[in-house]
């Protein structure tokens, strides 16, 4: 075994990275035995991080401490059964661990050589314990996702060992800025964040520029619901964002980068900071970066709840420090960003592949994918699927991989419905389409967009009108307010589809929907408005008999609607008086211990009559 | 501020003014300092009162409607004192669809408070999020930095009575 701190220091070349990365591989901190628990922030708030705790003072009461560490690591995926415990030696996946199962899989597991059954992750009623072998694993193809679960993203090392920042070496020194534009180009990354922009030409506009001063920024605020891709890669792998602003500063020629992460996101910005700070001591940030010449710096600009800031010209206005109100392009940022100078904004996922594709070269990197998206794409599952979490696929894998295969399907034991993709901006998938490719082109011909990644199941208790209420309220609370056809425009559906859902539409406002969303739609200046109306357009196609169902029946067929939901009293109805009690209209009527019922008239739907029923004898519908 | 009415800031804020201006010198030189200035004002007083704004829109030499302008954009910042434990409840896709919106009206009757405002006691704010990245739980409340998550109605008393409870005990040993 080696020393390495010998070798944990400023980092003057190439040739000392590599030492570095030799000196750690053989380290026996590397080469122990481990416990890996996920420190993805679902995990932190199911209690991980007690786990972890309980894991390192038992491995002491039992002797173990030398030989086997605990090791913090990025997200692993399935935030839904965590806290998450993977053993190294085995790959044994252990779910929903508590504190006081840890004794149990020291003793019985690590000493013993015998699997806790009990915390196994069941798969259709067969207890799977290897990682590898799970449904939800085996069916991803994790490549920008390598690292998260593997090193703890709080220290540099881990990430210098499997290979981090060997691409930043590889182009400072083998490669001109051109270069690596090309091999950008050439392995056909398009925008992760949303837009699918390929990435080597918006680099490349950049890099034409001869402005002295140009700038970087990473796209950290991830504003989308539902969407959770960037806040694990910058808490579970920090330094692969790093390492390709780093790369991308030196194909543009720029020396100075920003990061602007969303103000809800802390214990990103918190990692993030480790990572700079640490890059900083070892010589990747800073001047004259492993010997050659090349300066660059990084910092955190935090944002502060704004979601129209993570439209690239809000970004920018807002890190000038003004409101964060969008900018008409053009001109584009390329040619005049931030502070006027030119300026590359890419997505953290963006960021993330560019190590990947620097590595293994753009040629290779393009084997992946369809013919006009090239790569993987990550996404945020959640909703109604039986394991929600973070998956990475190859792009153009199929909806019902992702929804069946990895999410195992739909928890609630109803019929899936439609997956929203895309968020705000996004569309609905309905089961008709469950075999469609994800991948940029086959998304927007059903209506939808590939978006950041953010994918919600939902089942038949959705109400698609709803849905659509829900998006234009989302919109409409952040819009900057800025344009008239966003501002007001936006405004006006929600009126219409608010009326639908209240059972006083007419079939005349679908019309008038339409109408309004194509000139949001053209005459926005953003992004935000531009896309805005999508939600509503989608639903309309892929669900128009449930607008209409809501106009000309008044029904909600989900019974979501409040207006439109009929609360009533059963015959199981003992006379308990506890509904009679909370109504706080008094609404329902009936002596005691008789059977009590609800006046429709005076009901205001409001549920609690429902929810304070101890014997489900109030039903809606 | 009405007339009559002493500072808003009490002596303790006294402190924390001399506090920001630290804070607002270490700034100064820095391009786009607005922001970073205000969200250290944020979580130094738990708002931005009138005293700060006037402070940091001289420090700064930035006009006072462009301040003001600035704290009324963003979510974040809030002219008004919040409670001691700011509840949001996490209105994204994920959470709506598993029923965040029961969630939030069960809220507002146990706190008789809406959307903004702040318990009589000072105890509570109530607010709503869009998304905390913690979809994989949903539904989520977050209060303070705390993570509540496959929150249910029916659970929304257990969760704010544990608050009540640790305020209680506090509020014991400081006496």
């Amino acid at each position: 075994m080696m020393d390495i701190n010998k070798h944990m220091h400023f980092v003057k070349n190439s040739a000392e990275l590599d030492a570095l990365r030799n000196a750690l591989l053989k380290s026996k901190e590397y080469n122990s035995e481990k416990v890996f628990v996920c420190a993805g922030g679902g995990c932190i708030a199911s209690g991980s991080m007690k786990v972890k705790d309980a894991f390192i003072s038992q491995l002491a009461t039992n002797g173990l401490g030398e030989k086997l560490s605990v090791m913090e690591t990025g997200c692993l995926g399935p935030c839904a059964v965590g806290p998450i415990v993977v053993i190294g030696k085995d790959d044994t996946f252990y779910q929903k661990v508590r504190v006081q199962d840890v004794k149990d899989i020291v003793e019985k597991h690590l000493m013993g050589g015998k699997v806790v059954e009990n915390l196994l992750h069941p798969v259709e009623e067969i207890k799977v314990s290897k990682k590898s072998e799970l449904p939800f694993f085996k069916n991803q193809d994790k490549q920008v996702l390598r690292n998260c679960g593997k090193i703890d993203p709080t220290k540099i090392a881990d990430y210098i060992a499997v290979g981090g920042y060997q691409a930043l070496s590889k182009v400072l020194s083998t490669m001109t800025g051109e270069q690596v534009v090309q091999e950008v180009s050439i392995s056909g990354l398009r925008g992760r964040g949303g837009a699918g922009f390929p990435t080597g030409t918006k680099w490349g506009f950049a890099r034409k520029s001869q402005d002295e001063t140009k700038y970087i920024l990473c796209n950290a605020d991830e504003g989308d619901p539902g969407a959770f891709m960037d806040r694990s890669i910058l808490e579970g792998d920090p330094h692969s964002i790093i390492e390709g602003m780093i790369i991308g500063a030196f194909a543009i020629g720029s020396s100075q980068g920003y990061v602007y992460v969303r103000a809800e996101y802390p214990l990103a910005v918190e990692r993030l900071q480790i990572a700079i700070d640490q890059a900083r001591t070892f010589g990747l940030i800073g001047p004259n970066i492993l010997g050659t010449g090349f300066n660059f710096d990084l910092e955190i600009r935090k944002g502060s709840g704004a979601f129209v800031c993570g439209e690239e010209t809000a970004l920018i206005t807002s890190i000038e420090g003004n409101r964060g109100e969008p900018r008409p392009r053009p001109p584009f940022p390329a040619v005049k960003g931030l502070w006027n100078k030119p300026t590359v904004l890419n997505n953290v996922e963006t960021f993330s592949n560019i190590p990947l594709l620097i590595n293994e070269g753009g040629a290779q990197y393009a084997e992946k994918g369809t013919e006009k998206s090239k790569g993987t794409k990550i996404f945020a599952l959640a909703g109604t699927v039986k394991i929600s979490g973070l998956v990475e696929v190859a792009v153009g894998t199929p909806l019902r991989k992702l929804v069946y295969d990895i999410g195992g399907g739909i928890s609630s034991g109803k019929k899936y419905k439609a997956a929203q993709i895309g968020g705000p901006s996004g569309g609905c998938i309905p089961a008709e389409h469950l075999d469609v490719p994800l991948d940029y082109e086959a998304l927007n011909k059903l209506g939808a967009i590939m978006g950041s990644g953010g994918l919600i199941v939902m089942d038949e208790s959705s109400c698609m009108v709803d849905v659509a209420r829900f998006f234009l309220e989302f919109v409409q609370d952040e819009s900057c307010g800025k344009c008239v056809p966003c501002r007001e425009g936006i405004v006006r559906m929600k009126q219409i589809v608010d009326r639908i859902c209240d059972g006083k539409g007419e079939m005349k406002d679908l019309d008038e929907l339409e109408a309004l969303a194509k000139t949001v739609t053209h005459a926005s200046l953003c992004g935000l408005g531009q896309t805005a109306p999508n939600p509503v357009l989608s639903t309309l196609r892929h669900f128009r008999e449930e607008y209409i169902e809501h106009i000309s029946d008044k029904k909600c067929r989900t019974a979501v609607c409040k207006e439109l939901i009929v609360f009533k009293i059963l015959d199981v109805c003992n006379g308990c008086q506890a509904c009679k009690k909370v109504c706080p209209v008094h609404a329902i009527h009936g002596e005691k211990k008789l059977h009590h019922t609800i006046d429709e008239a005076e009901c205001i739907r409001c549920g609690l009559c429902l929810s304070t029923c101890k014997f489900d004898a109030i039903v809606k519908y | 501020m009405s007339k009559g009415e002493k500072c808003s800031c009490g002596d303790d804020e006294k402190g924390l003014l001399e506090r920001l201006e630290e804070i607002i010198v270490s700034f100064k030189n820095k391009p786009g300092a607005l922001i970073p200035v205000l969200q250290a004002t944020q979580s130094l007083f738990g708002y931005v009162p009138q005293e700060a704004i006037l402070k940091i829109s001289e420090m700064l030499n930035e006009p006072l409607h462009k301040v003001h302008g600035v704290i009324t954009f963003y979510s974040f910042f809030s002219l008004k004192p919040r409670g001691k434990y700011l509840i949001r409840v996490c209105l994204g896709t994920a959470c709506y669809v598993q029923g965040a919106n029961e969630i939030l009206t069960a809220l507002k009757q146990q706190l008789s408070i809406e959307i903004g405002e702040t318990t009589t006691d000072k105890l509570f704010t109530l607010d709503v999020g869009r998304c905390f990245g913690a979809c994989g739980l949903a539904p989520i409340i977050m209060v303070n930095d705390d993570v509540h998550q496959f929150v249910k109605p029916s659970g929304v008393k257990k969760i704010l009575g544990a608050y009540k409870k640790h305020k209680a005990v506090n509020q014991e040993e400081e006496t």
